[in-house]
């Protein structure tokens, strides 16, 4: 955020990291998981349900001290397709990241079939994106392909 | 073409090219058996449901050329019921042996024991998802009997939302220009996701709900079972069971030369009374099993380059 601006800041501003924002409220700490922030020992900022014009409640995350690279931004594709990531370096948006859908993804959804094994024995999940819109997924055990409407996250 | 080492998961990991030359050595095998070519090698066998058909043809595949066989034929093993993961199953027995061969009751099973093993793993079945070498076996059986398998025109008859040798023969037919006939009550038609991609490699296909419409046009007949366990209500069940069966009069209304095909065990589908006609090449069918699982033995275990 640039000096002299009114604008109010819901999260404080930092000096060198990332910025994740327009995330979809309730997927939030889930974005935390998938990018393992919760260990991470730096300063992170949270922000929850956060008025948002397309996304109703957002969620921002702030993340001091270290910048995401394009492949883990695609990891929350899934989870949040509208997220903007900027790299802040001394207070000032360095790079803008879009997120891109990855053409696999690892152990980020569920099947949705009851008899897959990944439901049934401790097994890290995997899926092919056949398709990026529609969203068809297609489980790379049982071969079940998946849209929009069948995707949970684990 | 190199097998040496490959996992046989499913029938949508082998191209065209990889399709024919398994069968080519499977016909190979047929006509000159080499009765010690797997002597020393041990393929564990397991079968964590019940399988006659594939088991016994796996089994004799394999001793047939000389190897030998070990495993079990049902999940109430000791270290299933003890709770061994699949994942710890598969890493004793490749201590053991030197191919899995595996039938699992969860759809992705193979896949998983592919990944836990350092030796190959032939998928045996998996739930209702792959069962590459029937349909494998399937694929030579029409080479064999039509002698050739472009440009076919193949009737797929019975259960075909949940027939997954229907899925499969389907999905491998389409490296070949077949057209297709799906015949099937409506509530047990082709499932949708199998039709659009059929449709994206732009093979031509037809639904209809009554045989005698269209038989007049196949060259092949895959008739399958009509399982009474798939029908919500036992009053369908009875509605259609009649209508999906085969017997001489589907031969007055057929192309002389048309085969007709079922991976069996058959309950009804097909009258006995065909058995004896040359339409009929369901039990010949079922022995082309051999060849086949031979021919992928041989080739996973290098000994057949």
């Amino acid at each position: 955020m640039k000096q002299g601006s009114k604008k109010e800041l819901k999260v404080p501003a930092i000096k060198d990291g990332t910025v994740i924002d327009h995330i979809p409220s309730r997927v939030t700490f889930k974005v935390m998981r998938i990018l393992d922030l919760r260990e991470f020992n730096q300063a992170i900022s949270v922000a929850l349900n956060l008025k948002s014009k397309a996304l109703g409640k957002k969620g921002i995350i702030k993340v001091g001290n270290r910048f995401l690279t394009q492949d883990e931004v695609n990891k929350i594709a899934i989870l949040a397709p509208k997220a903007t990531v900027n790299i802040i370096k001394d207070y000032e948006v360095k790079e803008k990241i879009n997120v891109d859908l990855p053409d696999e993804i690892h152990n980020i959804i569920k099947c949705s079939n009851p008899k897959c094994i990944t439901n049934n024995e401790k097994v890290k999940t995997s899926f092919s994106i056949l398709s990026k819109t529609p969203l068809q997924a297609l489980c790379n055990h049982c071969e079940r392909v998946m849209e929009a409407k069948d995707i949970t996250l684990i | 073409m190199e097998f040496k080492g490959k996992d046989i998961i499913s029938i949508k990991d082998f191209s065209k090219e990889e399709l024919l030359y398994i069968l080519s050595i499977a016909k190979k095998i047929e006509k000159n058996p080499d009765p010690n070519l797997l002597k020393t090698k041990i393929a564990s066998l397991l079968f964590f449901e019940p399988s006659t058909r594939t088991r016994l043809s796996f089994s004799s595949a394999m001793k047939r050329l000389g190897g030998n066989t070990i495993g079990f034929a049902q999940g109430e093993v000791s270290s299933i019921k003890k709770g061994e993961t699949l994942w710890d199953t598969i890493k004793m027995a490749e201590q053991y042996s030197d191919v899995i061969v595996m039938r699992h009751p969860l759809e992705g099973a193979a896949r998983l024991a592919a990944d836990a093993a350092t030796i190959p793993v032939i998928n045996a079945g998996d739930g209702a998802n792959q069962h590459p070498t029937q349909t494998l076996l399937d694929l030579y059986t029409i080479q064999k009997e039509k002698g050739k398998l472009e440009n076919l025109n193949v009737g797929f008859l019975g259960d075909l939302k949940y027939g997954r040798t229907v899925h499969s023969l389907a999905i491998a037919l389409s490296h070949f220009k077949a057209k297709m006939f799906f015949i099937s009550p409506t509530a047990l038609k082709m499932p949708k996701h199998y039709l659009t991609e059929l449709k994206q490699k732009k093979i031509k296909f037809t639904e209809v709900r009554d045989l005698s419409k269209v038989s007049k046009q196949i060259d092949v007949l895959y008739a399958t079972r009509i399982q009474k366990e798939r029908f919500p209500d036992q009053l369908e069940y009875e509605k259609y069971k009649n209508a999906f069966r085969l017997d001489k009069s589907t031969l007055d209304i057929s192309k002389k030369d048309m085969i007709i095909m079922h991976p069996l065990p058959r309950v009804g589908e097909i009258d006995p009374e065909l058995d004896d006609t040359k339409n009929a090449v369901y039990f010949k069918q079922a022995g082309n099993g051999i060849p086949v699982r031979q021919a992928l033995l041989s080739l996973v275990l290098g000994k057949i380059q």
